[in-house]
């Protein structure tokens, strides 16, 4: 009888702690984007810097993938180096919808150059808006899927993970590249000359829209994110990360968190695909490249992994550099970026972000002549014996 | 039919023995340090470049020297590459050790760096940096026998390196000035280059109808003669007992007294060393340019996937499988089977190029993987990460 009284009195409280209100976060974020919207564009016109604009744009929807990219390694560890493939595909769809807008009966205009007179079967679908819009993430997400389910199925991680996502990824490209009949092979499809919603594709109106639909995005995808990584999932992630035979051990099923993050990432990473395209005005299979795969990995490695605020500042930092850089050395530009993965990986592994970890805060208070800010247990310094201890040093 | 098969089954085995040469290095530090060096690629582009530089050197000692500088270039291109490899090893990866995924990243840091190095560097180029290391290390290796160098450390990199950095930068400026052409001119630049066979590996061996090249005889006796090599060494040599043992388990390996330190950087330099003479066969079957590296890394790296960290044996195995089944779908050398129904022609020959071949190729590495996840020959042991 005891017992049972003494284990009902240990009864841990239930009362829900005090949640940290997410609402300063919602009110930065809105800010943020309501910044991007209306005062950067307006801020680099001033400067006479007007086609940086399509470059913020470009950028911003990089950052997108550089969420997936995060959730994918930074959460879960697993690095992959094929996220071009979902890029490119959603990058594709809409290209092909693009491609489409013509008088009835005409197709378009390369297929003459390979003697293709009828439109190939899976182009059809694509003449519907609706369809392109839901296909540019959908099928990233389900290719990321199956060959997910096919990789993790047999606990196939680490490192041969990340060189079957790069074959896979050659595959793609070679298949891209090779099938001129049906997609037009290394020229890529031209999206600027299309016509969308009455205007062309390349017109600053539509190109306004673009820029604002990427920050949008970016803004949900933020928000998406954080969700996801704030929750039990998001602290199976990490476990996951951190020891997975352990996680097996406590009775999940590893296989299915990584097939869904994964997928995930991979739709992030087909709506950057389609918002990269519409503002730079072609898609080629050149987003395949290996290169531009394991570059996404630096953007976030660069801002902070596993901080989804490093991951897209990574985007606009390294994206940003390397104009500025190639525009003025092209020759330096590739030597900086070597550096920069030995760099981040070697000296900053957590990134710009970790610069602004706690015992770099410390330092800084300290350096100011602040008092040091010490909270070793969080829950110590809610507990009310211990704070009554403080006050009262002496009993 | 059988002509067909032999010249095939010949052409299959000839792409094998570049993918098994340039795989052999990359599957046996993979094996004994679980990394995956991306920058192998690069060390077997810089092979070939070495290849071409004796050639060139050969070239101008006259005849008898420049029919036999192919096995100069052969011993040069693995003295280069083990070098920058060890270089490599005790610079970077030595620090990165049980992370794998981040060795991943700073070597293929490395490769971006090779790349640009082979298509910039200049005399100019070469005083710049030497200047710089000069300056810079030296004046470090001086400051750090003071005894208060560790307060005074931070200051000194601060003030050394922008120093030394525009030292250098200027006085590099100033030699392209005064020597204009002489130094500015890249020694390789962005096009390719090429080397020629010597004269005795010229034409063929006919065999009926089809001539077998003798540079891709040629490479396949590389190749053997590598394998046996490698053999012997790991098999027969103090140094290679200690390389399996490491292998094996690494923990235990030191309780035993193996310097497992050494062990590292001597299978890092063989490692490298394979991927130099690679580099001599890949500049015999055509134009090196600064990206030749890029186009083997993926193939080898499936070389490694398939063949698993275990034995040789598997290496040998997935190789050959890999480039026989490249050759086969590729040149659609079955076509004439399929003869009969001309839907399986019409895929059958959708699907006979190089580049699609490798997309069959992939499709059947992923279901190969679903009943041998570990390869064909894993590592057997109790760990948990199955």
């Amino acid at each position: 009888m005891t017992a049972v009284e003494t284990k009902s009195q240990i009864q841990p409280d239930l009362t829900p702690r005090k949640r940290k209100s997410l609402l300063p976060e919602i009110i930065t974020v809105a800010a943020l984007a309501l910044v991007f919207i209306f005062l950067a564009p307006a801020l680099l016109n001033l400067m006479g810097q007007g086609s940086r604009v399509n470059q913020l744009g470009r950028f911003l929807a990089l950052a997108i993938a550089a969420l997936g990219i995060d959730l994918i390694w930074g959460y879960t560890g697993m690095l992959s180096l094929g996220h071009g493939i979902f890029f490119a595909l959603g990058g594709y769809a809409l290209a092909m919808h693009l491609q489409l807008q013509l008088p009835a009966g005409q197709i378009p205009d390369f297929f003459n150059l390979y003697g293709v007179t009828e439109l190939p079967l899976f182009w059809q679908p694509f003449y519907s808006l609706p369809f392109t819009v839901a296909a540019i993430f959908i099928i990233p997400t389900v290719v990321a899927a199956i060959l997910g389910y096919l990789v993790f199925r047999n606990r196939i991680r680490g490192v041969y993970f990340s060189i079957l996502t790069q074959a896979a990824l050659i595959v793609f490209f070679n298949f891209f590249n090779g099938q001129q009949k049906l997609i037009n092979g290394t020229n890529g499809l031209k999206t600027d000359t299309a016509q969308f919603f009455g205007a062309l594709v390349s017109d600053p109106r539509n190109q306004t829209v673009f820029f604002v639909l990427s920050v949008v995005f970016l803004a949900l995808g933020y928000a998406f994110c954080r969700w996801l990584t704030s929750g039990r999932l998001g602290r199976l992630l990490v476990a996951i990360r951190d020891d997975e035979p352990r996680v097996r051990f406590s009775g999940y099923d590893p296989t299915w968190y990584k097939v869904f993050v994964f997928a995930v990432s991979a739709g992030l990473a087909g709506i950057a695909g389609a918002l990269y395209t519409v503002q730079s005005g072609i898609i080629t299979p050149k987003a395949m490249d290996i290169a531009f795969s394991i570059e996404m990995v630096i953007w976030v490695a660069v801002g902070g992994r596993a901080t989804l605020v490093g991951a897209a500042l990574g985007a606009l930092i390294v994206n940003f550099a390397k104009t500025l850089l190639s525009e003025q050395y092209p020759e330096f530009w590739l030597f900086f970026q070597g550096a920069l993965f030995l760099l981040v990986v070697t000296v900053l592994p957590s990134g710009f972000l970790g610069l602004l970890s706690a015992e770099n805060v410390l330092w800084l208070r300290s350096r100011l002549g602040l008092p040091p800010k010490l909270s070793t247990y969080p829950s110590l310094e809610e507990d009310l014996e211990v704070q009554h201890e403080r006050k009262n040093p002496r009993n | 039919m059988l002509a067909n098969l032999l010249e095939g089954l010949f052409n299959g085995i000839s792409i094998g023995a570049v993918l098994l040469l340039a795989a052999l290095g990359l599957a046996i530090v993979f094996g004994l340090m679980g990394v995956i060096n991306m920058a192998h690629g690069e060390l077997i582009m810089l092979g070939a470049y070495t290849t071409f530089v004796v050639q060139n050197v050969f070239k101008g000692l006259g005849s008898p020297w420049s029919d036999f500088y192919i096995l100069f270039a052969l011993i040069a291109a693995f003295i280069v590459t083990a070098l920058v490899g060890v270089l490599l090893e005790r610079t970077v990866i030595r620090f990165l050790y049980g992370r794998p995924l981040e060795t991943l990243l700073a070597t293929w840091g490395v490769s971006l760096i090779l790349q640009q190095f082979i298509r910039s560097v200049s005399g100019q180029f070469v005083i710049g940096v030497g200047l710089f290391c000069a300056l810079f290390f030296g004046a470090i290796a001086i400051i750090s026998r003071r005894a208060d160098y560790e307060r005074i450390q931070a200051w000194a990199m601060a003030i050394l390196l922008p120093l030394s950095a525009a030292i250098a930068f200027f006085s590099s400026k100033i030699a392209g000035d005064a020597f204009k052409l002489a130094v500015t001119k890249p020694w390789f630049g962005t096009q390719g280059v090429d080397v020629t066979a010597p004269k005795w590996l010229r034409g063929g061996l006919s065999l009926g109808t089809s001539t077998l090249p003798y540079t891709r005889l040629f490479i396949i006796a590389l190749t053997i003669v590598c394998l046996l090599g490698i053999y012997w060494f790991l098999n027969k040599t103090v140094w290679g007992l200690r390389i399996r043992s490491v292998t094996q388990n690494r923990g235990m390996s030191a309780c035993l007294g193996i310097p497992t330190q050494k062990v590292d950087a001597i299978t890092f330099a063989i490692g490298s060393g394979l991927a130099g003479v690679a580099g001599v066969a890949v500049a015999l079957l055509g134009s090196v340019s600064s990206n030749t590296g890029q186009a083997y890394i993926v193939d080898t790296f499936m070389v490694v996937v398939i063949g698993g960290v275990g034995k040789l044996v598997g290496s040998i195995m997935a190789a050959g499988a890999i480039g026989i089944l490249s050759y086969v779908i590729g040149s659609n050398a079955f076509g004439p089977l399929f003869s009969g129904s001309p839907f399986m022609t019409s895929v059958v020959e959708f699907f006979a190029t190089a580049s699609m071949a490798k997309v069959v190729v992939f499709a059947l590495i992923v279901v190969f993987l679903q009943f041998r996840p570990a390869g064909l020959f894993p590592q057997k042991g109790r760990t948990v990460e199955a």
